[in-house]
């Protein structure tokens, strides 16, 4: 056994892996490429990062492109993603003119491995007109959108849908997400990468050593929330939630741990408000961290009593995941996809308040015993439903039912 | 019957099969009560077989409060706990097809509608969606030779292959049986036994983990193993 495939197997379970090979015999001698716009930075690029040398190993040809382009391609694409979640952006001509020359000129580049490909994935908006330039194509194209389409702006979607619609499918992570396409629109949720600095076991001495770097009591009760300086995580809520709890529960301490707000000027305006908010209290420790700080945060994690994730707008919310693979119990907004995660009484509690946030943390730190239960629960629910090997077969599924036909039974030798 | 039978016919093998689920959003949804049981009615059937089978394929936490998509939401979206209370308890086992299924869950729902004074809604993020499934089916390669073999192979079965022989072979099969009582009773004599104690082995209302368990638990129990 490989070594990627061994170390994914001592977690997910040898069942997983062997199942991921018989799905893999399904698409023997089949030509696969990925799409993204980096290699390095980012959810997707750490998702494929993985990802591609797993398919590599269970024996499937798969290779890993990026479109690159100049300053002005990425200001356009930044404008896709923020006017994508819901901001009113209108973006200029000549940026739309950049992104699309880019996409032009990227096709021609690689249309040789695009259009002789069985399989092209394509991930999010940046590279999503290339096949518009692959006139030749001869195998099935995906768009897998990752980004939290509910309340898209809508000038913005009718440009992008226009490079979308020629697509054989298209894979969002919630129903929530899906949008009118004259396509199948597949349903997979993300997942989290156990291999990785963020999620990979931690020594007790390191989880230490970090409480020792921001100021932290490690004998004293942790609440944290991580997530961006922005205000659908409701970090005032988060603090307002805090100081209910700090009420019965004195040694209480709360990390805010975001990053990010350098290039971000409302993150930076928010981080402020909290700090304002927060008036100064040395329990409330409000940390910018590094956006490749992936092991302080797993460290702040796994040294929380309880996460918190208090948005009251979420996409998925990975970061829900996350805490829960390290054994915590998440006191999760009642929004997105929290709701899949968060299983009230068993993996955490969903909450709609501050009072609501700070009712449930008292309890689970005065019932030490059901904070464990749950947060052995919470791991479990991940491992079983939520690692990247769950994501890989369904990719698997997908790529089989696009290959043999659209019915609803696929039967295969 | 599929072109997959459980059999290898020459051999009189057990074929063991897996499968996937991949699902598909159909793009409607409601965000109240009628609505629900309009779109109950006309939506495609394989959406009715994922709200009340797809559950246990899918990520899902394995010991829910209720075991279909409809009640589900009835409780959480529509914070109707009476209605999901009604809902939860239908067990789409008892039902020959489908379109009997949407029917009952439809008649459900217009019970209560007719109970009401104002229809209830669920908030505007938290709407009904409607998803539809495909399944993949594959084989595993692994096949079972004699019945005591059921005892060694079924606790090693992915859920998945749970999920296929046990529950979806009651869409596959004439008699509405699982592939383990049909190949008992097509290949072999004096397991009607067997067949009795697998015929009581509800297959709705628990997790696939646990009816993998279940299963092992009848299999180890009877071949003494």
């Amino acid at each position: 056994m490989s070594s990627l495939i061994e170390a994914y197997s001592k977690i997910a379970g040898e069942d997983v892996i062997t199942q991921l090979r018989q799905l893999v015999r399904l698409l023997k001698n089949r030509r696969v490429v990925h799409v993204n716009s980096t290699r390095e930075g980012g959810g997707v690029a750490e998702i494929l990062a993985k990802l591609v040398p797993l398919m590599q190993e269970l024996g499937l040809d798969v290779s890993w492109e990026v479109i690159t382009g100049d300053e002005r391609f990425f200001q356009c694409t930044k404008s896709f993603h923020n006017a994508l979640q819901g901001d009113r952006i209108d973006i200029p001509q000549r940026l739309l003119d950049a992104y699309e020359e880019t996409n032009r000129q990227t096709a021609k580049e690689l249309a040789p491995v695009l259009e002789g490909a069985d399989i092209v994935f394509i991930h999010d908006p940046q590279p999503a007109p290339l096949l518009s330039y692959c006139g030749a194509r001869k195998g099935k194209w995906i768009w897998r959108c990752h980004i939290d389409l509910s309340q898209p702006h809508r000038t913005t979607w009718k440009y992008l849908r226009q490079f979308v619609r020629d697509y054989d499918a298209s894979i969002f992570s919630l129903s929530d997400f899906a949008q009118a396409l004259p396509h199948p629109q597949y349903l997979i949720p993300p997942s989290i990468d156990p291999l990785s600095e963020k999620n990979i076991a931690l020594e007790e001495a390191e989880i230490r050593g970090t409480c020792d770097q921001f100021g932290l009591d490690p004998e004293r009760p942790l609440l944290v929330q991580v997530s961006r300086f922005d205000r659908f995580k409701d970090p005032i809520g988060v603090v307002q939630a805090f100081r209910l709890a700090e009420k019965y529960v004195p040694d209480l301490q709360l990390v805010l741990a975001g990053g990010g707000a350098s290039d971000d000027p409302e993150g930076e305006a928010v981080r402020r408000e909290v700090e304002a908010f927060s008036g100064g209290d040395p329990d409330i420790h409000i940390l910018e961290l590094p956006a490749n700080a992936h092991r302080t945060i797993n460290a702040l994690q796994r040294a929380a009593d309880v996460v918190l994730q208090k948005s009251i707008r979420e996409g998925f919310g990975l970061t829900v995941t996350e805490a829960m693979w390290k054994g915590k119990p998440v006191v999760g907004g009642n929004t997105g996809g929290i709701r899949l995660q968060v299983i009230n009484n068993h993996t955490g509690f969903l909450v709609n308040s501050p009072e609501g946030a700070a009712l449930r943390v008292r309890y689970l730190l005065e019932h030490p015993d059901k904070l464990r239960r749950m947060g052995e629960k919470a791991a479990g629910f991940v491992r079983e439903n939520f690692l990247l090997t769950r994501q890989l077969r369904e990719y698997f599924t997908v790529m089989a039912a696009l290959i043999h036909g659209c019915e609803d039974r696929i039967e295969l030798e | 019957m599929g072109n997959l039978s459980m059999l290898n016919q020459n051999e009189r093998q057990f074929a063991v099969r897996d499968c996937a689920l991949a699902a598909i959003a159909t793009g409607e949804r409601a965000y109240n009560l009628r609505e629900l049981g309009d779109k109950v009615l006309t939506i495609d059937p394989g959406s009715i077989y994922y709200h009340f089978w797809g559950g246990l394929l899918r990520p899902r936490f394995d010991d829910p409060e209720y075991h279909n998509d409809f009640a589900i939401w009835a409780l959480y979206g529509l914070k109707d706990a009476l209605l999901a209370e009604r809902l939860g308890i239908i067990d789409p086992t008892e039902f020959s097809d489908l379109n009997l299924l949407r029917e009952r869950v439809a008649e459900v729902i217009e019970e209560r509608l007719d109970e009401t004074e104002e229809v209830p809604s669920a908030r505007r993020d938290n709407p009904f969606y409607f998803v539809r499934s495909q399944i993949v089916i594959f084989d595993t390669q692994c096949r079972i030779d004699r019945p005591e073999g059921l005892a060694d192979t079924v606790p090693l079965m992915s859920v998945s292959s749970v999920f296929y022989h046990f529950i979806d072979a009651r869409r596959r099969l004439p008699r509405r049986e699982d592939d383990f009582r049909a190949w008992l009773g097509n290949c072999f004599e004096g397991y009607e036994d067997l067949s009795e104690i697998l015929g009581k082995v509800h297959p709705f209302f628990s997790g696939l983990t646990e009816l993998r368990a279940r299963l092992t638990a009848v299999f180890r129990s009877y071949f003494g193993k």
